[in-house]
């Protein structure tokens, strides 16, 4: 196997600039382990035919003597929820297989003017509904650590890719832990950014309130890097801040030399005891606060107490808006028409359409959503779940006027078994109890590999969090952690995955 | 079908009082759309466009497209609820109105529900005979058009009874204020004439306003007609009817009628008024119910997530106001008094909707009698025989302009008919046609002299009879000069000159 | 459920309103969940960064060919979009 593809983005980025080599090569490199290994991973739905053309383009604007970026001439995955001109874009679902987006969403153009190259669309949940991208319309993803569990979701094709070696950075988008959640079982690094971060334009909305995209990674200096590409205001968005952001990429270099930590402090949440977390989650998560309180970090306990009714009014507001936001798929200007034996009317089509191509849990909290909107239910449950997110702004506002950030275990679990949890959605919706709140708050939120857990040796990440547009925060005490992490193991985490493939 | 059974309006009017609202739509001509940046064909220059030409991702709900508001939509809005007499909000929102339809790009309208932009006002028309009536306004509020559906395959080319129906989203997105007044009573047998008076007055205010193209043809300006009637000595109001598609003034006044007289009908045969929009057909002159909605009711409104509060600073609300038009009614009741109209001669041109070009002709320097003259007398007679808008057929300028070489002695009356037919004809301005067809008076003395005295010559028996101080006699040797000089001279000179010479 | 699924046009199967009627609990528990704190004195938050007056300056962007704007469309004719029958015999 090349080496190449063991490269981080950094890395590639820096031999590319070297000249040691092409984007074509590394390309072709990242293309070859997809053919190798995504039979057994399916973390791809579609490989870009034009990857070694961009590459090549790359290449050729760099030999013209072009001052290229960090990460020009490095490959890219990217979650099939943003749209792309140059390939298909099915947010996972049946009803748009084989849609073809006359834009790009803003990311992928900024992306695609940076030099990365598009190297294929990561599978999810339909629409990033799911926690283990088993409700894809196209075939579950496999967690490269084991490949009989769940790579996590809505994003796991993306964290997959990126732990497989498919690809040194991709793209996700997060809800209510959808780079997060899978990051933390794949091992790798994921990043949801402060809601207005990133320009939402051209990725397919699930709930607009909540989503976020952001970037997915194996090291925080490479999300730093992707990060600079991608963020920053977007006129196309109205929900994009305006801000100046600093480099992401320079703070997560100033976090490696650890400086950051010490004096930091960082909040503990009292209302997630370790009672609610498999106890290698525990342990791994607590090993971490060790490591950093080592280095001079202060760990302070902090009271959350709205924190707990976060699942309950995310499950409220996100069935509310998708129900609207998937209204748009109806077989009249784009994606599936399914229409009945001898004919029908419009609302007849529409509806065996919508039935046909939507799978069961998108149909589940489209009904949810629909119900939670109708006559006389708004004010209850709309509005209502609304002020939680009032009162959890407020237990963040009062949590952050102690600590710098707060720490806790990215999700309850290990990755679990595929097929275990997918007739229970109460029981799958509970994996996302800690990162829902940062989504509700529109705060911005990191997960890091922190170990692996003893009973079942599978990755767990610890999950940071700092004040809306206090992004570089993350990037700091993330890269000052994972550099006494790395060093601690002896290299990377994910040096212990197994072997993929016949080949590591 | 069976037939409509309609009661004598009189009668009807005895039997119950009618209860009016209207709900009127306007589209303004800002450049783009309201949340878009393609161009509007409200406006001017767009409105021919080819079908699914003006359209950008969000006017087709394409995955991924988000909207973004136009300012000057906003401004417009802001401007017209003054117009209104309205309060504007400190803050106000958009909304999502859901419901399936196939004109609607994402399945959902973004309108104001809660929070319209403007709200209670009040504004006054003017009925023909001078009486002035107070309709009071509920809100005004700012939402998007929906793209145009041709209904085909069927015998009438409406939606009952076709096959298919094929959609242009042109229209979709197409920045519009709707106008909701408060139920209005007092009425009584004048509300066909009030309905029409009040949407022509919000015609004339958004002109004024030169924020709408208003033309009711084009459909810029579209009236929903709500009536209901109770019983004399009710206090509980009527069911009421919303008609809809009611596309000039004319239409407006016919279909309060017509609904007035069909409630009564049903009413006095003790049935009930069924709640319902109702279809107005302009060729038939009768209403029928319209799309029917079984979801009418249950629109799911909830804000809208992709867009922010909009919340008009103070100063730029006190800007606009100090840059607003005079009220239709104040403007007129000025321009009666510097013109020193009587009732007659001003309801004249009013009820010809001629107030703008003879307030221009006036302008343009011609005396109000004179420009009144024109556009009521013989500009209005060609148009009517042409089927034509008088407005249309020459501008305030060329009248003014006719009106000054009739002033200086250059044309006679007759002649300057002459030249204005030239002018509609399109022979160019008042000065070209006269030089063109050689239409001036004679004004050269020595001509007429010359013809004078031959005429004189001729009738040696006229010539003795004038000498002899019947002057009345003149008139024969008038007509023969006349004659000689092909119309082209003014009779009054001539007299003169006969009698100077006569008296020779 | 029935008129949910007319709402939301999903021609749901009886399995499915089975189902779904079962999981409908879940957002009453919800509901009640959220109730024990959402008290009329809290304002509602909309937006998770509040931000207002963000507008768009009216000038006109670049617009899609027809050919893009029809390019997924399952049914054309022309330069339209073509939908069956809006109504049915009934009426
Ligand atoms: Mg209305
Ligand atoms: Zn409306």
């Amino acid at each position: 196997m090349s080496e190449i593809i063991r490269w981080t983005a950094a890395e590639l980025g820096a031999k590319l600039a070297a000249g040691e080599v092409s984007s074509v090569e590394a390309t072709q490199a990242h293309l070859d382990r997809i053919a190798a290994v995504d039979g057994d991973v399916h973390a791809f739905l579609h490989v870009n035919e034009h990857a070694l053309d961009a590459a090549a383009e790359v290449d050729r604007r760099r030999a013209g003597g072009e001052q290229l970026g960090e990460l020009a001439g490095v490959p890219l995955a990217i979650k099939d929820v943003l749209v792309t001109t140059d390939q298909p874009s099915t947010s996972g679902s049946r009803i748009l297989e084989g849609y073809r987006s006359p834009f790009d969403a803003t990311v992928v153009a900024r992306a695609r003017a940076a030099g990365l190259v598009g190297i294929g669309k990561t599978n999810m949940d339909e629409f990033a509904m799911g926690s283990s991208t088993e409700f894809s319309a196209y075939g579950a993803t496999h967690n490269p650590w084991d490949l009989d569990r769940i790579p996590g979701g809505s994003g796991g094709g993306s964290a997959a890719a990126v732990a497989a070696f498919e690809a040194p950075i991709a793209l996700g988008s997060d809800t209510g832990g959808s780079i997060r959640q899978p990051a933390h079982v794949t091992g790798t690094v994921g990043i949801k950014p402060t809601y207005g971060g990133v320009s939402r334009y051209g990725a397919i909305a699930l709930a607009s309130s909540l989503d976020q995209v952001g970037p997915v990674s194996r090291t925080v200096l490479d999300a730093g890097l992707l990060h600079d590409v991608i963020g920053g205001h977007d006129p196309k968005d109205s929900t994009s801040l305006p801000d100046a952001w600093p480099s992401f990429a320079a703070a997560a270099r100033e976090g490696a030399t650890g400086q950051v930590l010490k004096g930091l402090k960082v909040g503990v949440v009292k209302e997630l005891p370790d009672s609610g977390f498999q106890a290698g989650v525990a342990a791994s998560f607590h090993a971490a606060l060790k490591l950093m309180e080592a280095q001079g970090a202060e760990i302070v306990e902090i009271s959350a107490p709205h924190f707990e009714y976060g699942v309950a009014a995310y499950y409220l507001i996100l069935p509310a808006e998708a129900s609207s936001n998937l209204a748009k798929f109806d077989s009249v200007r784009f994606g599936l028409r399914v229409t009945p034996d001898g004919g029908g009317t419009v609302e007849d089509v529409m509806s065996l359409t919508r039935e046909v191509g939507f799978g069961p849990e998108v149909k589940r909290r489209i009904i949810l959503g629909t119900y939670a909107l109708s006559a006389g239910y708004y004010d209850a449950y709309y509005g209502s779940a609304q002020k939680v997110r009032t009162l959890i702004q407020q237990d963040f506002d009062a949590a952050f006027a102690q600590v710098d950030v707060i720490a806790t275990p990215s999700a309850p679990t290990t990755a679990f078994k595929l097929g275990e949890k997918i007739g229970d959605p109460l029981q799958m919706y509970l994996n996302d109890l800690t990162t829902i709140p940062a989504n509700l708050a529109g705060v911005p939120g990191i997960s890091i590999p922190s170990g692996l857990a003893e009973e079942d040796g599978l990755p767990v990440g610890i999950q940071f969090l700092a004040p809306a547009r206090e992004d570089a925060r993350l990037y700091r005490v993330g890269a000052a952690l994972e550099t006494l992490l790395v060093d601690a193991w002896g290299g990377p985490l994910l040096d212990r995955a197994p072997l993929l493939g016949g080949t590591r | 079908m069976s037939a409509v059974k309609l009661m004598d309006y009189d009668k009807a009017l005895e039997l119950f009082e009618p209860v009016l609202g209207f709900e009127v739509h306007v589209e303004l001509n800002t450049e783009t759309k309201m949340f878009s940046d393609a161009p509007n064909p409200a406006n001017e220059r767009n409105h021919d466009a080819e079908p699914n030409t003006l359209i950008a991702p969000v006017d087709l709900g394409l995955p991924g497209s988000l909207p973004v508001v136009n300012e000057t939509a906003v401004r417009s809005s802001i401007s017209l609820g003054l117009a209104l007499g309205c309060s504007i909000a400190e803050s106000c929102r958009f909304a999502r109105k859901n419901y399936f339809y196939p004109d609607l790009g994402k399945n959902y309208q973004i309108s104001q529900y809660d929070e319209p932009i403007a709200f209670e006002g009040s504004v006054e028309v003017e009925l023909e005979d001078g009486t002035l009536v107070t309709i009071p306004i509920e809100r005004a509020h700012m939402e998007e058009d929906a793209g145009k559906l041709t209904h085909l395959g069927g015998a009438t080319g409406r939606i009952q009874g076709a096959e298919y129906s094929l959609v242009d989203y042109n229209r979709a997105g197409v920045p519009l204020v709707e106008i909701v007044t408060k139920p209005i009573f007092g009425a009584e047998h004048r509300a066909p004439e009030i309905a029409k008076a009040y949407v022509a007055t919000i015609r004339d205010i958004v002109r004024g306003l030169g924020i709408s193209e208003a033309r009711l043809e084009r459909g810029n300006l579209r009236c929903d007609a709500n009536v209901s009637l109770r019983p004399r000595g009710q206090e509980k109001l009527g069911t009421r009817t919303e008609t809809k598609n009611v596309n000039s003034m004319r239409s407006v006044e016919r279909a309060v009628r017509y609904e007035i007289q069909r409630q009564a009908a049903i009413l006095a045969d003790g049935g009930s008024i069924t709640q319902e929009t109702r279809h107005w057909h302009e060729d038939t002159g009768t209403t029928s119910p319209g799309r029917p909605k079984s979801d009418a009711d249950d629109y799911r409104y909830f804000p809208e997530p992709d867009l922010l509060p909009v919340q008009p600073a103070r100063e730029l609300v006190e800007a606009l106001r100090a840059e607003l038009p005079e009220q239709p009614v104040a403007r007129r009741r000025r321009l009666k008094a510097d013109w020193g109209f009587g009732d007659i001669e001003f309801q004249g041109v009013v009820n010809a909707g001629l107030l703008d070009e003879v307030e221009a002709t006036i302008a343009a320097g011609t005396s109000p009698d004179a420009a009144r003259k024109w556009w009521t007398g013989e500009i209005s007679r060609i148009a009517n025989a042409a089927e034509r808008d008088a407005a249309s057929l020459i501008s305030p300028e060329n009248v003014a302009a006719l009106q000054k070489l009739v002033d200086a002695g250059t044309l006679t009356d007759k002649l300057a008919r002459q030249v204005l037919e030239g002018v509609i004809a399109g022979e160019g301005a008042p000065q070209e046609v006269v030089d063109a067809r050689g239409l001036a008076v004679v004004s050269d003395d020595g001509a007429l002299i010359a013809a004078i005295d031959e005429a004189l010559a001729a009738q040696p028996d006229v010539l003795a009879k004038i000498q002899d101080g019947k002057v009345q006699a003149a008139g024969a040797v008038i007509g023969a000069v006349m004659k000689a000089m092909k119309g082209q001279a003014d009779a009054a000179r001539v007299r003169e000159l006969i009698l100077e010479r006569a008296a020779q | 459920m029935r008129h949910l699924g007319v709402l939301a046009r999903i021609q749901l199967s009886d399995d499915e309103v089975t189902k779904l009627t079962g999981q409908l609990d879940a957002i009453v528990d919800n509901i009640a969940k959220v109730s024990e704190v959402a008290t009329p004195d809290v304002v509602a938050t909309s937006h998770p960064i509040a931000m207002h007056n963000v507008f768009r300056e009216d000038v006109v962007g670049q617009t899609l060919t027809t050919a893009q704007a029809l390019q997924n469309a399952p049914d054309a004719d022309g330069d339209r979009f073509r939908v069956t029958a809006i109504l049915g015999e009934e009426q």
